[in-house]
């Protein structure tokens, strides 16, 4: 892991977070959606925070297929799960909603699991075909898979 | 019977989208280091390789259906049992799939990891 790496995975973060944050916003101009009038979802693309959500979605997207490119899915998704804990803060400053202590708890448990998964390597490394017996007893992957 | 639908679509969205999941990670595995190539062929080589990549389209598919259903599924009104059920379910799936499927060395620390968060996302959305 290196500093590229880990801006990806706070992008990964913030996108995700800024994005819900955003549309949820401008859902709640725009009320209910109708299941069987489903045009009215493009109708929404007009409110300027649905718009702007689905851009940062767009790039939520982008940096996750980046961070799944080089790490293991049981890395990035806990080690992304931050984004849990900045939607609950963004939505206690942002919508003006309620952060309980179930919440305060639950934010305590998601960066425990994020402090503890980042310490592990990010990839699993899958030796090829070609293997050698390093002299440490153990198998070397002589070509990186990955 | 509400009930009963509101947990069949949980279990729609959790299945939908974890197997998304292990396809996309499947698809950007098999291209490699997403930076890495940008830095040396430029963005338009990026968008071509994911695009042509044969499992990123299905992936995206089965990604759009979780959607889809976690939209229908918020739309009955159940939004603070089935978001956070549905995104700490899809956690541990994913655990199972990416062991399973992807060969991932999902050891202690990743299967302890996984359950903090889920844990914790319950209690974020109450």
């Amino acid at each position: 892991m290196n500093l590229r790496k880990y801006l990806v995975l706070v992008a990964v973060m913030f996108f995700g977070a800024i994005g819900d944050i955003l549309l949820a916003r401008g859902m709640k101009d725009l009320g209910p959606v109708q299941l069987n009038h489903p045009l009215s979802l493009i109708a929404a693309l007009a409110n300027p925070w649905v718009f702007a959500g689905i851009l940062c979605l767009i790039g939520f997207f982008g940096s996750y297929m980046t961070a799944l490119s080089w790490a293991d899915l049981t890395y990035v998704l806990p080690a992304t799960a931050f984004s849990y804990v900045l939607l609950a803060l963004l939505s206690k400053y942002f919508l003006h909603e309620n952060v309980s202590a179930f919440r305060w708890a639950g934010i305590l448990l998601i960066s425990c699991g994020v402090g503890w998964v980042t310490r592990g390597p990010e990839l699993t490394r899958h030796p090829q075909k070609t293997e050698a017996v390093g002299p440490s007893g153990k198998i070397q992957a002589t070509g990186d898979t990955a | 019977m509400k009930s009963l639908h509101v947990w069949e679509a949980v279990a729609l969205i959790v299945v939908a989208s974890s197997i998304g999941e292990v396809l996309l990670s499947s698809a950007m595995k098999r291209i490699g280091d997403l930076g890495l190539l940008r830095a040396s062929k430029g963005i338009f080589a990026v968008l071509a390789a994911v695009f042509s990549e044969r499992l990123f389209l299905p992936g995206v598919a089965f990604m759009a259906i979780g959607f889809f259903s976690l939209l229908t599924a918020l739309s009955w009104g159940d939004a603070s049992l089935v978001a956070p059920a549905s995104a700490s379910l899809t956690l541990v799936l994913n655990a199972v799939l990416a062991k399973f499927f992807l060969h991932e060395a999902v050891d202690h620390r990743r299967w302890i990891s996984a359950l903090l968060v889920g844990v914790g996302v319950v209690l974020v959305a109450r």
